[in-house]
């Protein structure tokens, strides 16, 4: 039996390097890592059977609905090797699986000398796992390729062994087959992570520096920090210091998650685990920043730290204007878990007051919303996605624009967008339908590779505000669900940029304005003013709905006057039922935005500001 | 105090399709005995109820109208109607000048029953014209041949009626703008004192209703049912019909005293299954189905269905929404600043009217009066 018992397997801080290994799984969505992840923590006895819970790593109940980890977490699972019967430690340490997270995922692989590449044998690589292969490459990440899935009647471990060994330049034949469903392989997994990840190399007696991985905020202890320890040693009695901010802070607690988090001694060179330290908000400690001792603090911090930059801004209002003080406290309190998130107020003359809302992408926005939504019991408006645009006017002057209703009118020398490289992984059948798809969103392409013989991987470079507008929505429905998508911004490029205005009534509404490509200008404001006369009511006057660049309109529907707006009929017995009717009218009413003298209702708003995504998954129902 | 009455005869040979009233037919009730067997004994439901009324509020009411309405009152014998009649009058006093108003279907009338019902006490008739284009009426589901209108009306006058009405609908899908003229030309040919013109309202459950769901029959057309509203108005107006109420138009003096009642907020009793009642700011109406309504009468209990208080700001509610209806509208010295703030945008619309508005009153214009439940939800509290 490989398992041994945590009481005696090598405690935290007393544990020779040369016993450790720390890995990472790298999988997409939906490849099994959470059950493999269930799978080892079983079969490592860290966690009985009796206790076991499906996805027992994820935290957040969106995280198990959604089948994704947002944010990493690292468990430490002690293994006697059947290979030749010692005593290790492993360190598993969960990546985030989403492309806006890459910053994230990149530090959890520099925690790590390994990694599992988990590819579904039924479905075979994605794009957002290959980027997470070569990222892994690039840290010189041992590689151990493994099928999951194998039970699986669709499986193609033959074919997929065939990619991933020319992927990686390995046989086919190393690519281990497993299922995180029976326990088939699973402990060869962990005995050939043993054998094929390298030990975690440090100096014990240098200055102590470890790498943040992960901070979570948790309402009980505050900022729990993740850290790998890289030189030097974290015990209880020290007092740490963060080398970017050069802030010290008082150690709470220091210990290891096995999977509950357990006190220790300390952490020694090479080893994962958590520290907390009274620290109320993740900005605090961050992800990527190097902790040292305040006593003897390390010169040179440990490389790659950054801070994480929202790429993709919406507007987000309280439906009730009532609730704008309850959506402030949530986003202060979501603050407090996500340092990426960046929010400030916004006041919109259709919506009213919200906030200005900064994600690293559309997945993050989508979470951050539903968190808010669920979490706060808030219902929100949220305005169409808006990137970063760097203007330059006439005079020089540079603005950035986050919100297009700040957009300037006239006197605009250049306009700079956010440019990214975007992978996509396709059967080639669809090699077609993609590239049209690219080039209708101003992609330039930059090359085509076959993965295997039916298999493409497509990149492309594109203005990130074409992807943020349904562009993924728009992929899979072309690919029958199996193209797949990683972007990572590479700059930045001028573009023939003007903003579409959207006037009721002559009164620009500012929650409708959008940035776009001159080209498109004409069709995005023929649908939106065709889209706002279904879904604004006739009123007692004639609304005129336009689209304009400036003063130029270019787009125009006309909502006529409502005629007729009264019951013919008011006797005895219709007295209740009509008062009823009017007042339930006169509620509904006060649910309205007033743009001038035009009531919009809500559900105007909610249906203008969702982009066609939406109607494409409809399709897809 | 005064208390009008209303009679709620539920009973019609068949159903229209566009009708969603309380109202049921033999083949519904099982009845093979035929109608008359029933409407005998219901006759004395209604006395019962009548008398409890008595009971109820005193014996110092004065009652200035009583209308009979339905379903198919006509189809009532005249001895029935005068019972009722003298039932309320001696329970009541009865007004030297009472109201008394009889629907009546073209179709079930004769001169003979015309003269019965006016000899029984009634002395307003009130006939369900609809339209005078047969295929308006066919949509409609109506039996009754409109040449009919000119015989029942000539009769009822030649009777003695001095106030005879007739009941149009417009908007029904199909009509045309000609077909409408055509029903109003043929209303005002008739010796008649008043008209009621309401807009089709599709009610749910109805048969017309699943029809249009269906597409059998196109949908309403509110632009031109708005339209149809204006050209009534003209015509009625230019033969010396002057409107009182949003559908109701009458020659002078010749208002329905009982419709009034019911918009000016006065108490008035409704006897029948699903009548309501309003008395003195409480409302309550009576079980819907006869049979039910019959079981509870024979069992001596009050046959209410269920009752509501009404509260200041529904009073108030009430009033500005029925208020709103009439040619005075509603008292500007009686809204606050934000309500007449509100307002004062439809006089700049013309929709209220400029010189009723400087006077002291918020009046609808004939443009106003198409979107009155408009404005009425801007100031209801």
């Amino acid at each position: 039996m490989p398992a041994i018992s945590i009481a005696k397997a090598p405690q935290p801080a007393a544990t020779n390097p040369a016993q450790i290994r720390n890995f990472c799984i790298i999988a997409h969505i939906d490849h099994g890592k959470s059950t493999l992840a269930d799978r080892m923590l079983g079969i490592t006895g860290v966690v009985e059977d009796r206790n076991m819970r499906a996805q027992y790593l994820d935290r957040m109940d969106i995280e198990r609905e959604r089948g994704i980890t947002i944010k990493s977490q690292a468990v430490r699972l002690p293994w006697r090797s059947g290979i030749d019967n010692q005593e290790y430690i492993l360190n598993m340490i969960d990546t985030p699986g989403h492309v806006d997270f890459t910053y994230e995922v990149s530090r959890s692989l520099a925690a790590c000398e390994g990694a599992v590449l988990l590819v579904d044998c039924a479905q075979g690589i994605e794009a957002q796992t290959l980027a997470n292969l070569y990222l892994a490459m690039e840290n010189n990440l041992t590689i151990i390729p493994v099928l999951n899935k194998i039970d699986l009647p669709a499986a193609q471990p033959e074919k997929f062994a065939i990619e991933l060994a020319n992927l990686i330049g390995c046989k086919p034949e190393d690519c281990l087959r497993v299922s995180g469903k029976t326990g088939a392989g699973v402990e060869t997994l962990l005995d050939e992570i043993v054998k094929q990840i390298p030990p975690p190399i440090g100096d014990p007696k240098a200055p102590t520096r470890a790498l943040i991985f992960d901070s979570v905020y948790d309402s009980y202890r505050g900022v729990v920090t993740y850290v790998r320890v890289v030189d030097g040693h974290l015990s209880p009695r020290d007092q740490i210091q963060m080398y970017s901010t050069g802030v010290r802070h008082e150690m709470l607690e220091v210990g290891v998650i096995s999977p509950e988090p357990m006190a220790s001694k300390g952490l020694g060179v090479g080893e994962v685990g958590y520290l907390i330290t009274g620290v109320k908000d993740v900005r605090q400690s961050r992800v990527g920043d190097t902790v040292t001792t305040y006593n003897n603090p390390a010169t040179v911090a440990l490389a790659g730290y950054k801070d994480p930059k929202p790429m993709v801004f919406s507007g987000l209002f309280p439906l009730e204007g009532a609730e704008y003080p309850m959506l402030r406290e949530a986003l202060d309190k979501l603050q407090l878990n996500d340092a990426a998130l960046v929010f400030e107020p916004e006041s919109s003359d259709a919506l009213g007051f919200g906030f200005r809302c900064g994600f690293l992408g559309l997945l993050h926005m989508e979470i951050v919303r539903e968190r808010l939504e669920r979490e706060a019991g808030l219902t929100l408006i949220s305005t169409a996605p808006s990137v970063v645009y760097k203007v330059t006017l006439d005079d020089g002057k540079k603005i950035v624009v986050t919100n297009p209703s700040e957009y300037p009118d006239g006197k605009i020398a250049e306009v700079q967008e956010p440019i990214v490289k975007a992978t996509i992984l396709a059967p080639s059948e669809f090699i077609g339908t993609i590239m049209e798809l690219c080039q209708q969103r101003r992609g330039v392409q930059k090359g085509m590779d076959y993965l295997s013989e039916d298999r493409v991987e497509i990149r492309y470079t594109l203005p990130l505000a074409e992807i943020v507008f349904d562009f993924f929505d728009q992929l899979k429905s072309r690919t029958k669900g199996y193209g797949s998508l990683d972007y990572e911004p590479i700059g930045e490029e001028a573009g023939d940029l003007v903003k579409v205005d959207i006037l009721l009534q002559g009164e620009k509404v500012d929650a409708f304005s959008q940035i776009v490509h001159r080209d498109k200008a004409y069709a995005y404001g023929v649908t939106m003013t065709a889209k706002l006369r279904e879904l604004i009511p006739r009123q007692q006057f004639e609304v005129p709905i336009q689209a304009a660049i400036g003063a130029k309109v270019i787009a125009r529907e006309n909502i006529r006057a409502i005629r007729k707006d009264v019951l013919a009929k008011c006797y005895g017995g219709d007295i209740t039922r009509k008062r009823k009717l009017l007042e339930k009218q006169k509620e509904g009413k006060k649910r309205m935005k007033m743009v001038g003298r035009v009531e919009v209702p809500q559900e105007a708003f909610i249906a203008a500001l969702t982009t066609d995504s939406d109607k494409a998954s409809e399709k897809k129902k | 105090m005064n208390l009008a009455f209303y009679v709620h005869i539920p009973y019609c040979i068949k159903r229209c399709g566009y009708c969603d009233f309380n109202t049921y037919t033999p083949s519904e009730l099982q009845i093979t005995t035929g109608l008359k067997s029933i409407t005998n004994s219901y006759t004395n439901l209604l006395i019962a109820e009548i008398k409890s009324a008595r009971k109820q509020l005193g014996d110092q009411s004065t009652v200035p109208s009583i209308f009979f309405g339905g379903g198919t009152p006509s189809l009532m014998e005249a001895s029935d109607i005068e019972s009722i009649i003298t039932a309320i009058g001696s329970e009541f006093d009865l007004a030297s000048d009472v109201e008394i108003t009889l629907e009546s279907n073209p179709d079930t009338v004769d001169r003979e029953k015309l003269e019965n019902f006016y000899n029984a006490g009634v002395n307003r008739i009130s006939f369900g014209m609809q339209s005078a284009v047969p295929h308006v009426l066919a949509t409609l589901d109506r039996t009754h041949n409109p040449d009919n209108l000119y015989q029942v009306t000539q009769w009822a006058s030649d009777v003695g009626f001095k106030e005879i009405s007739v009941d149009l609908i417009y908007g029904t899908p199909g009509e045309s703008k000609a077909d409408w003229q055509k029903t109003i030309d043929t209303a005002l040919s008739l010796p008649i004192t008043h008209i009621s013109a309401y807009a089709l309202i599709i009610e749910e459950g109805t048969k017309l209703a699943a029809q249009i769901k269906r597409g059998e029959v196109g949908p309403v057309d509110d632009d031109l049912t708005a339209e149809k509203y204006i050209m009534a108005d003209n015509a009625f107006t230019k033969f010396g019909f002057d409107w009182y109420e949003l559908s109701n138009w009458s020659k002078p003096n010749s208002e329905s005293k009982h419709n009034l009642a019911y918009w000016l907020g006065h108490n008035w009793w409704g006897a029948g299954p699903g009548a309501h009642s309003h008395i003195n700011g409480k409302r309550f109406w009576n079980v819907k189905h006869p049979n039910l309504y019959k079981q509870k009468i024979d069992a001596g209990e009050a046959p209410v269905a269920d009752s509501e208080d009404l509260q200041e700001s529904q009073i108030e509610s009430e009033r500005l929404m029925l208020s709103i209806r009439l040619p005075s509208g509603v008292e500007k010295s009686t809204l606050n600043e934000k309500q007449i703030l509100d307002l004062s945008g439809y006089v700049k619309s013309g929709h209220l009217d400029e010189g009723n508005w400087d006077n002291g009153r918020a009046a609808l214009t004939l443009e106003g009066r198409l979107i009155a439940d408009r404005i009425v939800r801007e100031i209801l509290l």
